[in-house]
């Protein structure tokens, strides 16, 4: 009520008051500044003849690059899975109470989070050196072996790169993991508890949807990371993105053209996965804000609306 | 089948160094409603909560519906319950919340069917036409679909003691259901309550709302430091106390 008699113009009230706004000069200077040298680095970029787009053009659609972009996307998708997998599966762990469980997931993040990847993904690699004869016995420990496969088969380039990268992720993950498991506040475990639910369906249906929500943004920048983090695999010689075209421009030289066409491709993946978790943190975050529901549209444009 | 529906002896609890029950005996009969009162941190919650196993006990007997909790005796020994007999118990034991604690991922009717569901292995439209049914008794026809931060506080504790009702217990605990609520809205909570009770269900509730008490309860308990202080019907407790403690408790509460 008294609401509407303040935005309502009636016979009492007061017009609207029009001041001068304040000038501010700097702001005028510094988006000037922006402009400027943005504009001259678009236009070195555009015009230069020395960046030779057609050839840029040209590589985009190269067969070798599309495999490459294939087999970024497949090793990148696989060993988050696996990361997400081990962190989840760390997270639970280091949250249990059995101490034995609780020190093991410490030493796996603590061990992997604290050396390269680059370190872990040539160890990997190169773990097959370390079996003599190449032949890993998997067997009880210390016990007869029961398998003798051949580790050149099973360790390729390709489960190197995966196990380095997703190992290593679970390191990262599961702290994310857990960081979410702890934000669900108790009482829902014991709400749950007292339905007659078991440990692992209240984990499943009631502490990790709701963890979600504090998962999903972090796992976005995760996997934007490992999207990237995946041509480190290229040093072992794994054929993806980055391995491509460097393979391409050390015989031709055209270095920058081949740069700018995977940067293009690394770009192109990255925003599809902005798509996707905006709708995936939209369906977790459902129950928990009362005005919901924007398409990305939408959301883009309110907020243009509101840094205005 | 006795009448019997909780059996407390000398039960007691301790946190660390610390004691909170302190040997506490009563007998709530099947059918019965008994009111909880007491001071903060004089163990009500604690009790509440041993009573479905969220606390284990530290010494003393314990059982419900002549079963005792958490343990199983063979031989004159006492074996630790599995999980998933604890488990199994409690889906017998409603419980409510004084912060509601429903499922914020989840609407109205979804926080009601879960257990059901999940735990009882019903099927879903059946679950479905029962959790309507009991949204309906406790005045939420027009909620189904809502989630919980659409609800007022009030609303979201008529959608937990649905929900506790929904796996059919033979027991429920309620502490302090309306503590978390405007005055305004804990009327509607209590009268749920009340119809609860008239309908035969067997409930301990730990409240501050003494006119509830005394209006419902078939026995009143006072409880202080770990101790009852004093129980009987609500008219002798809340009318006529003989300790001096009940009184300066009561008169500070009314
Ligand atoms: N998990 C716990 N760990 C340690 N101490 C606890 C724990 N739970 C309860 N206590 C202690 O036990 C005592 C009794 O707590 P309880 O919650 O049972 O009291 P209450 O009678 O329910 O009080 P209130 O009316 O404030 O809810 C308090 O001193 C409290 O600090
Ligand atoms: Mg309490």
């Amino acid at each position: 009520m008294e609401e509407n008699e303040l935005t309502q113009p009636g016979p009492g009230r007061p017009d609207d008051i029009r001041a001068v706004p304040v000038r501010r000069p700097g702001r005028w200077i510094a988006a000037a500044i922006v402009l400027i040298c943005s504009a001259s680095v678009l236009r070195f970029i555009v015009t230069d003849p020395a960046i030779k787009w057609h050839i840029v053009g040209r590589y985009m659609f190269d067969s070798r690059i599309l495999h490459g972009v294939i087999a970024t996307l497949y090793l990148s998708v696989a060993a988050m899975a696996l990361g997400i997998v081990l962190g989840v599966i760390t997270a639970i762990m280091r949250l249990s109470p059995n101490p034995i469980l609780k020190s093991f997931s410490w030493l796996y993040v603590f061990f992997f989070r604290g050396t390269p990847l680059l370190v872990q993904i040539t160890f990997w690699y190169a773990i097959t050196a370390l079996f003599p004869n190449n032949i890993i016995s998997i067997g009880i420990p210390f016990g007869p072996a029961l398998f003798h496969p051949d580790a050149n088969a099973i360790i390729t380039v390709f489960v190197a790169a995966l196990l380095g990268l997703g190992v290593n992720e679970g390191a990262y993950y599961a702290e994310i993991v857990r960081s979410g498991i702890i934000s669900v506040p108790e009482g829902q475990s014991e709400a749950a508890a007292s339905l007659g639910m078991g440990r692992i369906k209240i984990m499943r249906l009631i502490v990790l949807p709701q963890a979600m929500r504090v998962i999903l943004p972090p796992t976005g920048n995760e996997f934007i990371s490992m999207l990237k983090n995946s041509s480190l695999a290229s040093t072992i010689a794994f054929a993806e993105l980055y391995f491509e075209g460097s393979s391409i421009y050390s015989v031709n030289y055209d270095t920058i053209q081949l740069l700018i066409v995977e940067s293009i491709w690394y770009l192109a993946m990255t925003s599809v996965l902005y798509v996707g978790q905006y709708y995936l943190e939209r369906k977790f975050g459902q129950g928990f804000s009362r005005s919901q529901r924007a398409t990305l549209r939408e959301r883009w444009f309110s907020m243009g609306a509101r840094t205005r | 089948m006795s009448d019997v529906m909780v059996s407390a002896e000398g039960v007691h609890k301790r946190f660390g160094q610390n004691e909170v029950l302190k040997g506490i005996t009563l007998t709530v009969n099947r059918g019965e409603v008994m009111c909880l009162l007491g001071p903060s941190g004089s163990g009500k919650s604690t009790f509440l909560r041993c009573i479905n196993h969220l606390e284990q006990i530290n010494a003393g007997r314990l059982s419900v519906d002549g079963e005792l909790v958490g343990y199983r005796e063979a031989n004159g020994k006492l074996y630790e319950l599995h999980e998933r007999d604890v488990a199994r118990k409690r889906q017998q034991i409603g419980m409510v919340f004084q912060q509601f604690n429903l499922f914020p991922h989840m609407t109205a009717i979804e926080n009601v069917m879960l257990a059901p569901v999940q735990v009882l292995g019903r099927r879903r439209d059946e679950s479905r036409q029962r959790a309507c049914q009991l949204l309906d008794r406790v005045g939420l026809a027009d909620k189904y679909d809502a989630y919980p931060v659409a609800l007022s506080g009030g609303q979201q504790q008529r959608v937990a003691i649905a929900r506790a009702l929904a796996m059919d217990p033979k027991l429920m605990l309620f502490d302090e259901p309306t503590s978390a609520l405007d005055p305004e809205l804990v009327g509607d909570v209590l009268d749920v309550m009340r119809d609860l009770a008239r309908s035969g269900m067997t409930m301990v509730v730990v409240t501050h709302e003494i006119g509830f008490a005394r209006e419902v309860a078939d026995t009143v308990v006072f409880m202080d430091g770990g101790v009852v202080v004093e129980a009987g019907p609500p008219a002798e407790v809340l009318g006529a106390p003989k300790h001096e403690r009940t009184r300066s408790f009561l008169s500070k509460v009314l």
